[in-house]
């Protein structure tokens, strides 16, 4: 899933004209447990501009899937604490009253799951949950609402639309599952799209088609999009830019190509270094990060990711990594740069 | 779908066959025949003379086949002790039992979906806990003995309710008037208990299970409010919910037994105690087979409905 260097630039230049869309700053979010508090997130700052396109990269555990579900308070409220700024559309989604909030998940910001299979109710038909969803935000009838589930489902590219929207979930293949919730969460014309790693529950093949399904109505439609992901591969093919995640922090952000081409981060380096490529390393024993991801119960002080780092100085264990400025847009946390 | 039934209409026939062997066994199993209908100063002649109309001299395959031949037929013989044909002392039981059971497996599902269904979405707080509570309660408290303690609040101290029968003119009076439902509502909740609280149990887990799964949170992702993401829980929660229900009819309808000696409830459970004391083995073979085949068809029933309702069952 390389791309040619040309079109890595173009894109950069391309996107993020409009208004900011997402404007994140010092997002932490904690979980309450038996152990104590789980800090899931440790000061995310996230900032797109309308029509751009950031992944999000880390590994599982990493807190990216939280900051996601964070825009739309998704996270379980009694459960979770939540500090920070979150302005997403221009609404401050940290005091929207819970009935306002329930207008904007699905009708401001809308967020595609991980595995379709089980994010799609099993007992209703899915036409019927894309009309439902219809009919909870625009004030249609259910005639219209079943009409917009068929273009939606046109615009997805499912083959026999008419037919499939009488399908159960469990009747449709993986792949148009996830059309299928592609169209579900683009049915109320959302500005913004969370999408929680939406190609990982797929097959190699249909994982192209949907990342293609994806961009090409991320152009049309102007959409703002928060690709979350763990896949390097993945994230170079749908996003504008990249932010790599470690234990609940932004560790290195910059535009595709800066990211991809000149990652400072030792933990970006980590991640680069780990990628199959194809065949041109064959017989080569692929290359991992040693250790594990640390317990977010009990964070060690200064650098989260030192255990693990091979350019480890005696004062990444006592003081936070500083932000540095690499270029333009291209960020990251970690004492080398200084 | 339609093989799925055939194949589970079929798989009834055993079942309901193994149950014949067993009511027909239980003559045999519960000692001599004989000594029950025999007086203890009988001649040997007349003893062989009342085996013979019995039909206890032929072997016990045949004993069977014939007993089978008539009690497909509906004829269950007559009773010991009172000489009447055993089936229409049944008919005449059946209606006050399915009454007792029905209103009874209602109350319980009503409160058990209420007080399961809190407890699920409530999991770990003080709700749950009252709940759940309520729900072994009701699972552990001996119901005849809550029976008696209810007689002796409501009937005896308080004199609110009756304590035993059906009312003026017994069951053939019987009419859903106020008069009459007020007998009906001691025994119904006494037996209501048991249902109760296995539904609360099942109800909890379910709606725990169920709000565990990533489509409840993509139904709220897409803002759908509270009360329809909780349409969607019970729809998933339903089968499950239903299945249990049946088979807790199903148990109520043997099961009340002594709830209905208890409270004097002229229906199978009562006849049922009756016929055990006075050995009346017809009555007895009657009361238990009628009540097992319901066993069996309402098993029946409750998978077909299951799987109706089910759509992953349902189209496959």
């Amino acid at each position: 899933m390389r791309m040619p260097t040309t079109e890595l630039a173009e894109r950069s230049v391309m996107a993020g004209d409009g208004a900011t869309m997402v404007d994140v700053s010092g997002l932490n979010v904690g979980f309450k447990n038996a152990k104590g508090l789980v800090r899931a997130v440790n000061g995310v700052d996230l900032q797109l501009k309308r029509g751009e396109v950031l992944a999000l990269l880390g590994e599982s555990g990493s807190g990216k899937s939280v900051t996601l579900r964070a825009l739309i308070r998704l996270n379980p409220e009694h459960k979770s604490i939540v500090s920070g700024r979150i302005v997403v559309a221009g609404t401050d989604v940290t005091t929207l009253a819970p009935e306002a909030m329930q207008d904007f998940r699905g009708g401001v910001a809308s967020m595609i799951f991980q595995d379709p299979g089980l994010a799609l109710d099993p007992v209703y038909r899915v036409g019927d949950q894309i009309a439902e969803t219809v009919m909870r935000h625009k004030k249609v009838s259910r005639q219209e609402a079943r009409k917009r589930a068929l273009e939606l489902f046109e615009r997805v590219r499912i083959p026999s639309p008419e037919r499939r929207l009488d399908a159960y979930p469990h009747e449709l293949s993986g792949g148009m599952r996830q059309r299928a919730m592609i169209a579900l969460s683009l049915s109320c014309d959302p500005q913004v799209l969370l999408a929680d790693e939406p190609t990982t529950a797929l097959d190699a093949t249909v994982q192209i088609q949907i990342l293609l399904l994806l961009r090409e109505l991320q152009r049309d439609l102007g959409l703002t999009v928060i690709f979350v992901t763990h896949d390097i591969g993945v994230a170079v093919e749908v996003a504008d830019r990249i932010a790599v995640m470690y234990a609940g922090r932004i560790v290195e952000t910059g535009p595709v190509a800066e990211v991809i081409r000149g990652a400072r981060h030792p933990y970006t380096l980590g991640l680069l270094a780990t990628r199959a490529h194809g065949g041109r390393l064959q017989g080569r024993r692929l290359r991992t990060i040693p250790g594990n991801p640390p317990d977010l119960a009990s964070l060690p002080p200064g650098c989260p990711f030192a255990p693990r780092c091979s350019s480890v100085e005696a004062r990444c264990r006592e003081i936070e990594p500083p932000l540095v400025e690499l270029g333009p847009a291209h960020r990251m946390r970690c004492v080398l740069g200084t | 779908m339609l093989v799925y039934i055939l194949l589970r209409l079929l798989y009834t026939i055993p079942i309901a066959l193994g149950v014949t062997v067993f009511v027909f066994a239980l003559i045999h199993l519960s000692g001599d025949p004989m000594s029950a209908i025999v007086a203890p100063d009988a001649t040997a002649e007349m003893v062989e003379q009342l085996k013979k109309s019995y039909g206890f001299d032929q072997p016990l395959p045949i004993q069977y086949l014939l007993w089978l031949t008539k009690a497909l037929q509906g004829d269950f013989g007559n009773s010991i002790v009172n000489s009447r044909p055993v089936l229409d002392t049944l008919l005449a039981a059946v209606p006050n039992t399915l009454m007792l059971a029905g209103v009874a497996t209602l109350i319980g599902f009503a409160f058990g979906c209420i007080l399961g269904g809190l407890a699920g979405y409530y999991q770990g707080g003080i709700v749950d806990k009252i709940a759940t509570g309520f729900g072994i309660a009701g699972v552990s408290i001996p119901h005849y003995w809550l029976g008696m303690v209810l007689v002796i609040i409501f009937a005896v101290e308080l004199r609110w309710l009756p304590a035993t029968g059906m009312g003026a003119g017994g069951s053939d009076a019987w009419q859903w008037d106020w008069e009459h439902i007020r007998f009906l509502i001691l025994p119904a909740v006494t037996l209501s208990v048991i249902p109760c609280g296995i539904i609360t149990r099942t109800v909890r887990s379910t709606v725990a299970e169920i709000l565990n799964q990533e489509f409840v949170q993509a139904l709220r992702a897409k803002g759908l409010w509270h009360g329809q993401v909780m349409r969607h829980v019970a729809r998933n929660a339903a089968p499950t919910v239903l299945a249990v229900m049946g088979l807790q009819l199903g148990y109520l309808l043997g099961g009340s037994i002594l709830v209905e000696t208890v409270f004097n409830w002229p229906g199978t459970g009562y006849l049922l105690n009756d016929a055990i004391f006075r050995r009346d083995v017809p009555m007895l073979q009657g009361t238990i087979l009628l009540l097992a085949m319901f066993f069996v068809a309402l098993n029946l029933i409750v998978d077909i409905v299951q799987t109706w309702v089910d759509p992953r069952m349902r189209r496959s």
